[in-house]
């Protein structure tokens, strides 16, 4: 086929069919994602018995303020890589601001409270099934992302990766914060971070395979 | 090239007119040659080949143009994907490619019968050792890795490689021989 006729055959494309409306597919990839971890975190593990009144105290909207925001930052970042040529802009820097702001709360309570609580304010009673949890819960979230990404058009496939299993691990905490009995900013700012940078690093590994085009 | 118009003919495609699209596509074309020639100037032979998988590329991901942006930026991240996708296929596959298809006069006057030159080449293949044939099969007509294919094979590496070059070799001479 030479040129000509390719560009013939494209252009007849164009007019049989409409544009596309794949913009919206991220917004239902993380609705359908969330749902299923969603439910994997009531099947599998079980809803926190004292969610309740946890809910009356304000470290837990911190919790899940923090965890929302950084998966929202994180999909806002990949909307923009997956549009070949767009600036990253301020998701990017988003993302760090808010892991910064946790870390400078986690610090402040362990200034203020004594020497001897300070180990259970980070460990909490459940640091080391939280990141696997978190990780767990934030496949299903992971692969409904990486199918929005696929009908996009991602350039830097390393970089797209990374940020998809961020945002994938900040969702899955959102969602594992109906399981989890930890409030303490300290443990937030260790292990929960731990689960998001989890999903990331292996989407960073695989997204050059899974992202192709 | 002329941002202003190129993203007017691109918007009234995209609403699904097919002669502003095709005039958007032909204008596109020659901006595209070029940046590919001045980047491929070692692999002339290469730019036609890769001129098409990028318009194709552009048409199939036209979606993801937003109009608010620069029409420049998003065709030269297209067209940079594209080029650094074929440089890192070339690389990994083409150590093995050369040799056979530029000095073999066998095998390059095959290809002048495409089809043909398929039957006859899997009807050889099946004669070879499955050392020999496998690889060939993998690499050279499915496309796979060194390390794909050694894994999919069962074998190591360099037995893959051998196994290629002997089973080209081994190949050449029979396509001489039934001459």
């Amino acid at each position: 086929m030479n040129i000509e006729e390719l560009i013939d055959t494209l252009a007849r494309d164009v007019a049989a069919r409409p544009r596309a409306s794949a913009w919206r597919t991220l917004p239902w990839a993380v609705a359908g994602g969330a749902l299923i971890a969603l439910l994997l975190a009531v099947v599998a593990l079980h809803v926190h018995p004292a969610l309740g009144q946890e809910a009356l105290q304000p470290m837990f909207w911190v919790r899940e303020g923090y965890c929302a925001l950084l998966g929202v930052l994180g999909c806002v970042l990949l909307g923009s890589l997956g549009r070949p040529g767009a600036r990253p802009g301020a998701a990017l820097a988003g993302i760090p601001a808010a892991v910064l702001l946790m870390w400078a709360l986690a610090l402040t309570s362990l200034v203020k409270s004594p020497a001897a609580a300070r180990g259970a304010l980070i460990l909490g009673s459940t640091a080391a099934a939280c990141p696997l949890l978190i990780t767990l819960l934030a496949s299903p979230i992971f692969v409904a992302l990486t199918w929005a990404l696929r009908g996009r058009a991602p350039t830097q496939l390393r970089l797209t990766g990374t940020a998809l299993g961020f945002a994938a691990g900040a969702l899955g905490a959102l969602v594992y914060t109906v399981h989890c009995p930890e409030l303490a900013a300290p443990f937030l700012a260790v292990w929960y971070l731990l689960g998001m940078l989890i999903p990331a690093a292996v989407g960073g590994w695989a997204g050059p395979r899974l992202l192709r085009w | 090239m002329n941002e202003e118009r190129l993203r007017g003919l691109l918007m009234e495609g995209l609403s699904g007119q097919a002669g502003p699209y095709r005039t958007f596509l032909s204008e596109l074309t020659p901006h595209l040659r070029a940046y590919l020639r001045r980047r491929l100037s070692s692999l002339p032979e290469e730019v036609e080949d890769l001129l098409q998988e990028l318009l194709l590329a552009i048409h199939s991901k036209r979606h993801t143009y937003d109009s608010r942006q620069p029409l420049t930026a998003w065709v030269r991240a297209i067209a940079r994907y594209k080029l650094i996708d074929f440089m890192r296929r070339r690389s990994r596959t083409d150590v093995w490619n050369d040799p056979l298809d530029e000095l073999d006069p066998a095998l390059a006057c095959a290809s002048s019968a495409a089809s043909e030159a398929q039957y006859d080449m899997a009807r050889l293949l099946r004669e070879l050792p499955d050392r020999q044939r496998l690889p060939i099969q993998y690499v050279k007509l499915e496309g796979a890795t060194v390390v794909d294919a050694a894994n999919r094979a069962g074998m190591s590496e360099s037995a893959v490689k051998v196994g290629i070059h002997r089973g080209l070799k081994a190949l050449a001479q029979r396509i001489r021989r039934s001459e």
